[in-house]
């Protein structure tokens, strides 16, 4: 019942690496290693990573640009609720304003093309799950997110909320058209 | 009663028992405080393991049992009890058994920890009070600017202060020990993890009373703003950190099953406790995982915090995955199980829980919590995962499969020893870690199914009614889900019959034999002499078996990580 004694040898440091370990430790650390450098080759050549381009914001601030930018470029409306459907031109900045318990606008962006996609939240934290696509980003209130995204597949996105933010937390559920 | 060895203070008025079943020593007051915390935290598994019903009949979508409101009652109360009362309470008695007992000295200042005892206590009701009103289903992450009312963070408080203080015994104890040479030498590998989780447990708590206090200052209308951020930055240090404590914890552990259950001793104390050192560098640095898909962290942070400092937790992990049944292999094949590569596993006693819950904790919590853990802890795959089900499915794996069910491993091991009671009903506690673990394996593997395919995590309704703008999830989520259900409600059973054994046991169980009772400590004696390990084994390697074990988990591990890059690949393009 060694482990649950004092070592033997009061040298224990000493005692010489059984073969399986030393092979073990080594084969681990390689693995770990390639892990670690994954991450780094992703952010020169891979195209799936998360910008951190962020500022300070508040609701107000952040409210005026959003109506602005639907005021400019809204093509339509839908639901009963009529909210705006809007369609920005290629490269523009696209504002999403997450709030209990919506995400506004709908979008309608165009395959292949980027955009600078601008993500906060009016009040609690709130999650972006775009899906089906499976992106998730977090929303923080007071913080501006720029994300810039290329839609690589046509189709009808559904933005699911997928940080709990109260009790309606489950209606929370926008749109995203790309065509 | 005459003191014998000259010690000032409280040491006067305590005696020490040899258990006549393990031949462990028990000092009457550290004994009494295990037990207190031993049961407490039960008592917490059983609220928790209740909760656990009404979650799972929620997100089962084919039974959708209870309205929004109480879910998210039910649902932060869940996550509250399980993860922070029932493991602290029981990690509080394994860290006075791995001071006081293993050491075999008196407990410092028992008083103290009666009072870290009371604290825990108060704060834990107190918080679930708050909870159980329904001011406060905010989730266990309790996010700012999301409000709890006072008493949610006050009960915090003070349960955390309680364990700090409790921490503090057991580093007390730690110098009685050496103070009082009740060993010599280093102290056991099993302590020394014991000290590695309480090392994280004080970085974590001092995280958690950074962040809780002025929260709890700005529910009380005191402090104006805590900036969301910033809350979750440090939250994420005590939130992450504290599974950390317990991975620490259950690890400790499994060294000391795998020396109960097998006389097994480390395959080398130097790689075994330079792991647990590599813990103690690296493991708290978790906090980031639960913000690789937040605004204003630089992606250097990211990618240094989320890897641990280049992997090195993850190494130390791979480590103890290695030696520890290595350990248990060596021990077997030198009472003669050498025949081929797994006699010596097949051999092993899978009737005694102690070993199979053990043993299921383990494989578990490598193969399904600790890839999974690693992928989605990968800066850029984690845009794949963050908030889904898969984050639950995930830390089931490590905190029910790895911790819980380590816990209860230990525990029948307890019940004779330090309970003093013949377990009840052996037959039951047989199959419990084969019904609890595997079912959870399965619960675990079709959420992380669900998770992949997007479903939220914290979500009433998958069918989102009343949405203005809904969202179809594809069948087979709903299967997922539906699986979940099943699977939640067999390992809630499982749950049952450890709650039933336990509790049976402590109050009908057999009483056995107290064991000879003395006013001083017998000193621990020494391991004896290593036998040179390579005598046994084949081709140099003295645990090939395991080593072909490790090769398979490698093999699982690579394969999963690089089709996680390819589905990420797929994506959207994001810069």
């Amino acid at each position: 019942m060694s482990a649950i004694l004092p070592p033997a040898e009061r040298l224990w440091w000493k005692h010489p690496l059984d073969r399986v370990e030393g092979t073990w430790i080594a084969i681990a650390f390689v693995w770990c290693m390639v892990m670690f450098f994954m991450m780094i080759y992703w952010h020169a050549y891979g195209r799936q990573n998360l910008s951190t381009e962020t500022y300070k914001t508040t609701p107000d601030k952040y409210t005026a640009k959003a109506q602005a930018f639907v005021d400019k470029y809204t093509v339509r409306t839908e639901t009963e609720q009529k909210i705006p459907v809007v369609a920005p031109p290629e490269g523009s900045d696209v504002y999403m304003v997450a709030r209990l318990w919506a995400w506004w606008p709908i979008l309608e962006l165009e395959k292949g093309k980027t955009y600078k996609l601008h993500l906060t939240s009016m009040d609690y934290n709130h999650g972006f799950s775009l899906q089906p696509a499976n992106i998730n980003i977090q929303v923080v209130p007071g913080y501006e997110h720029v994300v810039k995204v290329t839609p690589n597949q046509s189709g009808t996105y559904s933005i699911v909320c997928n940080e709990y933010c109260g009790i309606n937390h489950h209606t929370m559920v926008g749109r995203l058209y790309v065509k | 009663m005459s003191a014998t060895i000259p010690v000032s203070g409280s040491f006067a008025g305590t005696t020490y028992r040899t258990c006549p079943r393990s031949g462990l020593q028990f000092e009457a007051r550290a004994e009494r405080l295990m037990i207190a915390n031993a049961v407490v935290a039960v008592v917490a598994l059983l609220i928790g393991g209740l909760l656990a019903i009404g979650v799972v009949l929620t997100r089962w979508p084919a039974v959708h049992w209870l309205p929004a409101d109480t879910f998210y009652m039910v649902l932060t109360a869940h996550g509250i009890d399980m993860l922070i009362f029932w493991i602290i309470f029981f990690e509080m008695a394994v860290l006075y058994f791995c001071s006081s007992t293993l050491l075999r000295c008196r407990i410092a200042t028992p008083n103290i920890a009666w009072l870290a005892f009371a604290l825990m206590l108060i704060g834990a009701v107190t918080n679930n009070v708050a909870v159980f009103q329904g001011s406060s289903s905010v989730m266990m992450t309790s996010y700012v600017p999301m409000m709890a009312s006072p008493a949610f963070y006050l009960g915090l408080i003070l349960f955390a202060v309680g364990a700090l203080i409790g921490c503090f015994v057991f580093f007390g104890t730690l110098v009685v020990a050496k103070r009082e040479k009740t060993y010599e030498g280093s102290v056991p590998l099993v302590t020394f993890g014991a000290i590695t989780a309480a090392i994280i447990a004080v970085f974590t708590i001092a995280s958690g009373a950074i962040i809780l206090i002025p929260t709890f200052l700005m529910s009380v209308g005191l402090v104006k703003e805590v900036d969301p951020l910033v809350y979750r930055t440090i939250w994420w240090a005590f939130g992450h950190s504290s599974q950390q404590i317990n991975v620490a914890a259950h690890i400790s552990i499994w060294y000391a099953v795998a020396a109960i259950a097998f006389g097994a001793k480390p395959m080398s104390e130097r790689v075994s406790r330079g792991a647990f050192l590599l813990y103690i560098l690296f493991l708290q640095l978790a906090s980031a995982h639960h913000l690789l898909a937040d605004p204003g962290l630089s992606t250097g942070w990211k990618v240094v915090n989320t890897s641990y400092f280049m992997y090195f937790a993850v190494l130390a992990s791979m480590i103890h995955g290695l030696t520890i049944p290595g350990a248990i292999e060596v021990a077997q094949r030198q009472k003669g199980y050498t025949r081929g590569l797994f006699e010596w596993l097949r051999k092993a006693p899978w009737g005694n829980p102690v070993f199979s819950g053990m043993f299921i904790a383990l494989i578990g919590f490598g193969f399904l919590g600790g890839i999974s853990g690693v992928m989605m802890g990968t800066e850029q795959l984690n845009m794949l995962i963050h908030n889904t089900i898969y984050v639950p499915g995930h830390f089931h794996a490590t905190v029910v499969v790895g911790t819980t069910l380590s816990f209860m491993a230990l525990t029948y091991f307890l019940i004779p020893v330090l309970f003093k009671r013949e377990m009840i009903l052996p037959q039951m506690a047989k199959i419990q870690p084969y019904l609890f673990g595997l079912s959870m394996y399965f619960f675990c593997l079709v959420m992380m199914g669900a998770g992949t395919l997007g479903v939220s995590r914290r979500h009433w309704d998958m069918a989102f009614q009343g949405a203005a703008l809904g969202y179809e999830w594809p069948g087979a989520a709903y299967l997922m889900m539906g699986l979940v259900g099943i699977a939640g409600v067999s390992a809630i059973a499982g749950g049952g019959i450890y709650i039933m054994v336990t509790v049976g046991s402590l109050l009908f169980g057999k009483k056995l034999d107290n064991g000879k009772t003395s006013g001083v400590p017998t000193p621990v004696p020494r391991a004896a002499p290593t036998v040179v390990a390579q005598t046994y084994g084949s081709a140099g390697f003295a645990a090939p078996g395991t080593f072909m074990l490790a090769l398979l988990f490698l093999v699982a591990f690579v394969l999963y990580y690089f089709i996680n890059w390819k589905y990420l690949g797929q994506l959207w393009g994001l810069s």
